[in-house]
């Protein structure tokens, strides 16, 4: 549990003090709260819990629920609200404007999957069991209650229900419709240049080992979105790595060839499909989601499956095993493998410090099952096509929302989740300074991480827009004196190292992996540096831009 | 194409419902035509009749995500050629002359409504029907000189044993 006291959760936080089975960490600001208890989710598959009290509290928490509610992350939100009891002589009362009071559940409402506000201590523990029951089926998300503060004071015989009353609330059926697999099996076969995309619903319903198998007995390449980022083991011969605005050349290159995309547990986001028409072509479009809003949305399907992922991938599996045996390598492969030869040799070797390499340097040194956060911006970008990630639950990033400064509080609440596990961020300069004060949370709680700073002394993104779109004109973008992050993570009791080399990066890291304390490696990288490939806003993957 | 489509809700008759099913319209950017609320058949749960006027593929959007709302229990789009949709209007006019009050009161009864309200400069119908012949009622008022109108906004069910109802 991630939180921060407050005026209207004291008797919550009074009940804590003898608490010993619930671990309870005082974070520095309710935002990362959110973010602890979203990437706490994302490295464990079971819901993060967040606490704030009322007024600004809440408000504080709303950047961190919405970025889960994007990424459809589970976690469970509990706010403290004012009295809802009137008491003769007090105006300290819901609806009065009362101190820190804040309309939680109506700033809430837009950005959670449910939220709600208890009147009274008997609905407290129905609330709470249907909040995680809420967060964690069907298509996941976060959930909020809004406690106020008289409700926590009341006694009761405490009784947790064992049945739920939800008939508002029906997820779809986890099993996909037989016929429907029939049609996709179907079409699978029939298919020459068949694609597999993978989004984030892939990893959430833990179905990445199907989704591999299933790439294996087509003989079908594997693209993902950011969020499915781990879907497969991007080492694998099948995978091609994240396409979208920033993805893998070859990646792109393979949709446009492809005649039909099977998308498992994603949403055709905007960030992923640049322009629909020239994403699309001809093929035709296999669409798994749990969430049956989400066919049809962005993007006409052929054949809608409504189902778990994994539940729908193992259906396919099964049914094209009844009249087909594993493919061996065809003209399809061999393309796929031209496509990325000619993409190895399209690439040269730059002076100075590049990030690409870095990290692919950096990638030997960390181990495979390592939990690698990230920033938002160029930081998330380079990560997301130069990283191999290789399991499911070992990449985490702001998808949806973009937040920039969710990396260093995600870390820490997956290395909550995942002890035994090396857990590093790789940051950008202006990310890490949206959220640092988090490095006394992570040495008051004994929580290390590794930090990673690609430090251009910029919001290198926006910069990278403007230098290449707005004729160099860079407005808001320059941080001009950043911090000296050696000496701030010191303040913190954190080690902190400022490196200028692939050898010393490495180095660096290597001894940060062995460290028990947090340490921020300050890399200085150019300004001028760009991310590449790219899809340039409002283009197609015909007019990607590789350097 | 854009057309008037009537959707019909069972949700929890709570404090706070109204605010989610209409915030999800403002948030999705989908236009609310008229919506009106009311306890239904069964204690604990209201019926919202909304009316929108969007292509089949958004339509189809919104009844998905309102299906998504915790407090939602069924929605459900009512067919066009099969049901009843009601409207009431109270229309208050404005009296001029005397010899208005006779017009006003026999146009009311070619529309079947009734005078519900008299004073010495005013006479308030009350008009209930499909929202064409509302309009058209108060369209004919003008020319007397319109005070107020206040109208409910669609209501409606499915004709026969079609039902919309929960099934218990």
């Amino acid at each position: 549990m991630f939180g921060i006291s407050g005026g209207a959760v004291i008797p919550f936080f009074d009940e804590l003090y003898h608490e010993t089975e619930i671990r309870n960490i005082l974070v520095r600001h309710e935002q990362c709260a959110a973010h602890m208890a979203d990437g706490f989710a994302r490295a464990s598959g079971r819901p993060g819990v967040c606490v704030a009290t009322s007024g600004p509290g809440a408000t504080n928490l709303t950047t961190g629920i919405a970025n889960a509610y994007m990424d459809s992350i589970p976690v469970v939100a509990l706010t403290g609200q004012v009295s809802c009891r009137p008491v003769p002589g007090s105006s300290y009362l819901v609806g009065t404007d009362a101190f820190q009071e804040a309309d939680t559940v109506g700033i809430m409402t837009p950005v959670t999957k449910y939220c709600t506000q208890v009147r009274s201590a008997e609905e407290i523990p129905p609330t709470i069991k249907e909040a995680f029951h809420i967060a964690s089926t069907g298509r996941t998300g976060p959930v909020l209650i809004d406690i106020p503060v008289d409700t926590q004071r009341d006694e009761l015989d405490f009784n947790y229900p064992r049945n739920l009353d939800l008939r508002g609330y029906k997820p779809p059926q986890k099993t996909p419709h037989p016929l429907q697999i029939k049609k996709a099996a179907e079409m699978l076969k029939e298919a020459e240049r068949p694609m597999i995309l993978s989004g984030g619903g892939t990893i959430i319903s833990g179905a990445a080992k199907e989704l591999t198998e299933l790439a294996e007995f087509l003989m079908t390449p594997v693209t993902t979105s950011l969020m499915g980022k781990g879907s497969i083991p991007e080492d694998h011969p099948l995978s091609l790595g994240v396409i979208g605005m920033h993805g893998t050349t070859e990646g792109m290159r393979t949709t446009l060839e492809t005649d039909l995309i099977m998308a498992v547990g994603l949403r055709f986001s905007d960030r992923t499909t640049c322009k629909i028409p020239l994403f699309k072509r001809d093929a035709k479009i296999i669409h798994i989601d749990i969430d049956s809003a989400e066919i049809g949305k962005n993007i006409e399907t052929d054949i809608p499956i409504v189902a778990d992922a994994k539940m729908a991938l193992k259906a396919i599996y099964k049914e094209l095993s009844k009249t087909t045996s594993k493919r061996k390598k065809s003209a399809w492969y061999d393309r796929i493998e031209e496509l990325r030869q000619s993409v190895a040799e399209e690439k040269e070797e730059e002076e100075g410090l590049k990030v690409p390499r870095m990290l692919k340097e950096l990638r030997k040194i960390v181990p495979r099952d390592a939990i690698i956060c990230t920033e938002v911006g160029q930081n998330q970008s380079w990560t997301a096509i130069y990283f191999d990630i290789y399991k499911p639950r070992t990449f985490i990033t702001s998808g949806g929302l973009g937040t920039m400064g969710f990396g260093f509080p995600a870390a820490l609440g997956a290395k909550v989740a995942r002890p035994d596990t090396p857990v590093l961020d790789i940051a950008g300069d202006g990310s890490f300074n949206m959220t640092n004060q988090e490095l006394a949370t992570s040495n008051f709680h004994d929580i290390p991480v590794v930090v990673i700073i690609l430090n251009n002394r910029m919001l290198g993104m926006v910069a990278q827009w403007q230098r290449l779109f707005y004729g160099r004109r860079y407005s808001g973008v320059d941080l001009g004196t950043v911090p000296d992050f050696v000496k701030l993570a010191e303040s913190y009791g954190a080690h902190g190292t400022r490196v200028g080399s692939y050898k010393e990066v490495g180095k660096a890291v290597k001894e940060a992996l062995k460290s028990d304390t947090t340490t921020v490696i300050d890399v200085p990288i150019s300004m001028e540096d760009n991310v590449y490939p790219m899809v340039p806003a409002g283009k197609g993957f015909d007019e990607i831009v590789t350097g | 194409m854009n057309e008037t489509q009537i959707i019909s809700a069972i949700v929890e008759h709570k404090p706070g419902v109204l605010y989610k099913v209409s915030n999800l319209f403002r948030r999705r950017n989908y236009n609310i035509e008229s919506i009106s609320v009311g306890a239904a058949e069964i204690e604990g749960t209201a019926r919202v009749t909304i009316t929108v006027n969007e292509n089949e593929q958004k339509t189809e959007q919104v009844i998905k995500q309102l299906n998504k709302l915790v407090e939602v229990i069924k929605v459900s789009r009512l067919d066009a050629s099969n049901m009843v949709a009601r409207e009431m209007a109270l229309v208050k006019v404005h009296i001029a002359n005397p010899s208005a009050r006779s017009d006003i009161v026999q146009y009311a009864n070619i529309f079947r409504s009734r005078i519900v309200d008299v004073s010495p400069d005013s006479m308030t119908i009350e008009v209930t029907g499909d929202s064409s012949k509302i309009d058209a009622l108060i369209e004919l008022m003008k020319g007397f000189g319109l005070k107020e109108i206040a109208r409910t906004g669609i209501t409606a069910l499915a004709r026969g044993a079609r039902s919309t109802k929960l099934e218990e």
